[in-house]
């Protein structure tokens, strides 16, 4: 083994048990086959889909099973050692010394109850090796490092008195104090919105760079590893597929499935000629109940039948609160909204049954959008019962039709919502919608818990189904590829207000307001040294204000 | 007035805690409301207790005037009622002491033995569930959870019964009787009421350590406890420091609600060792038609009550950074 190698990974098996609902536990191999070399202040990402094993391979170096994960083969070895099969007291003397680790949700890990310069300052603390003054003075330069405001008195607050962006770079932080060898970053800005997740991103790279630390950055965004890491292993179905320098993984990949996740975001949509509206939203204001401040402000915006009409914005935006309003969930202060050549009732109590079938909502999270203890059959057959009166076989033959619409074929009737895909789960709830017949369906954040791959499916699914039944879709995201894949219409909303809005074509062509133009230039871009350009293309910007 | 409309915007956990203190004074009224209540519905009077079945109509008709009977009976509940809030709980029928005098000593009494099984119980019960939650599902676990489990199960007399049997016949380190007097030295007041702590241990401590088992061992499912973890601690620095800040209201409110049951529901134990308190005092004069005592005792009963439940949430209240340090 070279001097300068740090973790060593071959032939790592990784198992665990699952329990199916009802039938008898199984053991299931999660990661097999995996050799990984990474020298010491060299970064490696990590990159594939939910379940590809990544972020399990990633606390394998920490020699760490979530739940009931086992490492059963293989080896692991750190800075010289197999530390795989360690007892608990090794473990303890390496973690948070040696591997320090950066989770999704820093807001989920970090406990409530303690102050962040105690939780901060706790491992190097608890391994002897600072002192407390000493581990104190390097958290405040760690948070001035990280771009953290106040330095000096940022770690007395209390974790909930943060923001997210903050908090994730204090993970950092906290992951860099003790000087470790190797730090372990889990999708660290996946849950970030986009313009606070290249200002993360930068951040993590500038410290990683200081400090001379090795990392694995695991991550599903193939455009967000290709910013920080000097090499990248691609990963599916727990097995390597393709391993080498960034450079070559992104402009020259050998593998198909390499291709397929670099070439994701070619997926382009023709923009349709505007027309005379079926929804139209005038002027409208809400707010919620027992609160001070508008969460829409004077929105204006209307959608043809058979197009789409795009809403992004950050969180808080009031993109969300936009679909409550027009569902009559949230009635408006002021402002109408048409619907059809009739007006709506704010409330909804004075919508008729046809108001409400004619408006459908696919949510984010399928998994809780559907009653886990009904069958797909059940679910899909209810607004038919419900809205047309159907029964029997009649209803089945048209829950059949639905499944063939969606591309799901025979067999899934009889499913559970647990048996199903994420993938899946979203078409069913896309079946639900579209059993109503309705002419306008709200689509939040439909893609967004899905990778890529399947994400891009369910795009091409909504787009072939529009082209067939007309229906228009008001789309809600906060990503601008999706955007862009289905569009054709765009309202950016920032602060409850639509601050662009338009014609695809003429919303994502300059000149931009501030605005648009963060938010479009933080869409990480696959090519190496993006980062870079935009954070100066930024600062020259934030210089000229 | 106006100063104080425009000073610096009240913290809100001051806020929260003097609404608590508000509802607190609002159910003792209330309670206070139910109890003079549910006396008044008795059958008979208190004229007709002190003087018995065999009273003439003449002689009951003139102690109903003499002991204000005839009066409404809200002029009598606010009487009683100020007369409460001033100290004088009345006089008892049956012996016409001054029934606060009679209650304050028994209550000092009832206090002293709540207060040494408590400061026993309490620590004991946490840190019994820390390590049942440390070794969840390992023998140490087991062990705690059958041992507490089976003294929580055994009725109070009979738990009583059996340390008396052990710990003065077959180790005869402890007298069987627990009489305090005034004058006796702390010391033997101490000695005196060993034996009952002891059972009043035993039958509290299994409901203390379930719930702080129970509470940390759901807080160990948080993400920060990975995160806990993964910086290397050991697994008792972890529950210590980790889960137990968050675990702290679930338990507080059930450590209240045993503390007010040592306060309140220890009458059985009383009897058994001959401790003059206040749930033996209860059970003599409620035998006695002797309302005045039982509804003075019953309200204070009812204040212990409220009192200890509003202290367990504004614990809750005080033990949440999100209230205590707001964004």
């Amino acid at each position: 083994m070279a001097d300068d190698t740090l973790l060593q990974i071959r032939g790592l098996k990784i198992e665990a048990t699952s329990y199916p609902p009802g039938e008898p536990p199984k053991e299931v191999t999660l990661v097999e086959g995996v050799d990984l070399t990474l020298a010491r202040g060299r970064v490696m990402g990590l990159i594939g889909e939910s379940g590809a094993g990544k972020s399990t391979i990633g606390l394998a170096a920490m020699a760490y099973g979530r739940g009931g994960v086992r490492l059963t083969g293989g080896t692991i070895r750190l800075n010289g050692r197999d530390i795989r099969l360690a007892d608990n007291r090794t473990l303890r003397s390496l973690r948070g010394k040696e591997v320090t680790y950066v989770a999704q949700s820093a807001a989920a890990a970090f406990n409530p109850a303690k102050r962040l310069m105690e939780q901060v300052t706790e491992a190097s603390l608890a391994h002897g090796l600072l002192s407390k003054p000493e581990a104190e003075a390097r958290a405040i330069s760690l948070f001035d490092k990280l771009g953290l405001p106040d330095p000096e008195t940022f770690g007395d607050r209390y974790p909930h008195q943060v923001s997210g962006g903050q908090l994730q770079r204090a993970m950092t932080a906290m992951a860099l104090c003790p000087r470790p060898d190797l730090v372990i970053f889990d999708e660290p800005t996946t849950a970030l919105d986009v313009t606070t997740q290249i200002d993360v991103l930068a951040a993590i790279k500038e410290a990683i760079r200081d400090t001379q630390v090795a990392a694995l950055y695991i991550t599903h965004d193939l455009a967000v590893v290709a910013q920080v890491s000097d090499e990248i292993m691609v990963l599916r179905h727990g097995r390597m597929i393709e391993v080498g320098p960034t450079e070559t993984i992104i402009h020259d990949p050998t593998q198909d499935y390499t291709k397929a996740l670099v070439s994701v975001r070619g997926l382009d949509h023709a923009e349709k000629p505007p027309a005379e509206p079926v929804l139209r939203v005038e002027g409208v204001t809400a707010r919620y109940r027992g609160t001070t401040f508008d969460v829409l402000k004077n929105v204006t915006v209307d959608l043809p039948p058979g197009q789409t009409l795009a809403v992004v914005g950050e969180s808080g935006s009031g993109k969300s609160t936009l679909a409550r309003v027009i569902t009559g969930l949230l009635p408006a202060t002021q402002g109408r909204i048409t619907f059809a050549g009739r007006e709506l009732s704010g409330d909804l109590k004075g919508r008729s049954k046809d108001d409400l079938r004619e408006i459908q909502m696919i949510y984010q999270m399928a998994d809780t959008a559907m009653n886990p203890r009904q069958t797909v059959g059940t679910i899909i057959g209810r607004p038919l019962e419900f809205y047309f009166g159907l029964k029997g076989a009649e209803r089945d033959a048209r829950v059949q039709d639905l499944l063939d619409q969606i591309e799901m074929g025979k067999g899934f009737a009889d499913r559970y919502p647990a048996e199903l895909s994420g993938g899946q789960k979203q078409r069913v709830c896309i079946a639900r919608a579209l059993a109503a017949d309705p002419k306008l369906i709200i689509c939040d954040e439909v893609t967004s818990a899905l990778d890529p791959l399947v994400a891009d499916g369910i795009l091409k699914l909504l787009l072939n189904l529009q082209a067939e039944a007309q229906g228009a879709y008001l789309f809600i995201t906060h990503d601008l590829a999706t955007v862009r894949a289905i569009a054709d219409k765009i309202a950016v909303m920032f602060k409850g207000e639509v601050v662009r809005y338009g014609q695809k074509s003429d919303v994502l062509a300059p000149p931009f307001d501030d605005y648009t133009d963060l938010l479009l230039s933080s869409v990480p871009e696959m090519e190496i040294g993006w980062l870079e350009k935009v954070i100066a293309h930024r600062k020259m910007e934030s210089a000229g204000n | 007035m106006l100063d104080g409309l425009k000073g610096p915007p009240v913290h809100p956990v001051l806020k929260l805690l003097v609404q608590r203190l508000a509802l607190g004074l609002l159910l003792l009224l209330a309670v206070s409301a139910v109890i003079f209540l549910g006396v008044e519905a008795l059958p008979g009077d208190t004229a007709q207790a002190i003087l018995g079945q065999s009273a003439t109509p003449q002689a009951l008709e003139n102690l109903r005037n003499q002991l204000g009977l005839n009066e409404p009976a809200l002029t009598r509940y606010f009487a009683w009622l100020g007369g409460v809030l001033t100290g004088d709980l009345g006089i008892s029928l049956t012996n016409g002491s001054d029934i606060a005098t009679a209650i304050g000593q028994r209550l000092g009494n009832t206090l002293f033995l709540a207060g040494c099984a408590a400061a026993i119980a309490v620590p004991l019960a946490i840190l019994l569930g820390l390590v049942a939650a440390r070794y969840a599902g390992r023998w140490p676990d087991k062990v705690i959870s059958g041992a507490t489990l089976t003294t929580i199960s055994l009725p109070e007399f009979v738990a009583a019964y059996f340390v008396i049997y052990l710990l003065t016949q077959v180790i005869p380190i402890f007298q069987p009787v627990a009489m305090v007097f005034p004058g006796m030295s702390f010391w033997a007041k101490l000695n005196a009421i060993a034996l009952p702590v002891i059972v009043l241990v035993l039958v509290v401590l299994a409901h203390m350590m379930r719930m702080t088992r129970a509470a940390i061992l759901n807080v160990m499912q948080s993400a920060y406890i990975e995160t806990a973890e993964l910086k290397g601690l050991s697994p008792m620095t972890m529950i210590w420091r980790h889960a137990f800040p968050n675990a702290i209201a679930p338990v507080v409110s059930v450590v209240m609600l045993n503390l007010a049951y040592l306060v309140v529901g220890v009458v059985v134990v009383e009897v058994v060792f001959s401790y003059n308190a206040l749930g033996q005092y209860l059970v003599d004069h409620v035998t006695k038609r002797d309302l005045p005592v039982v509804q003075a005792v019953g309200l204070i009963f009812a204040a212990v009550y409220i009192l200890l439940n509003m202290l367990a949430d504004i614990i809750g209240i005080l033990a949440n950074p999100r209230l205590r340090h707001p964004k």
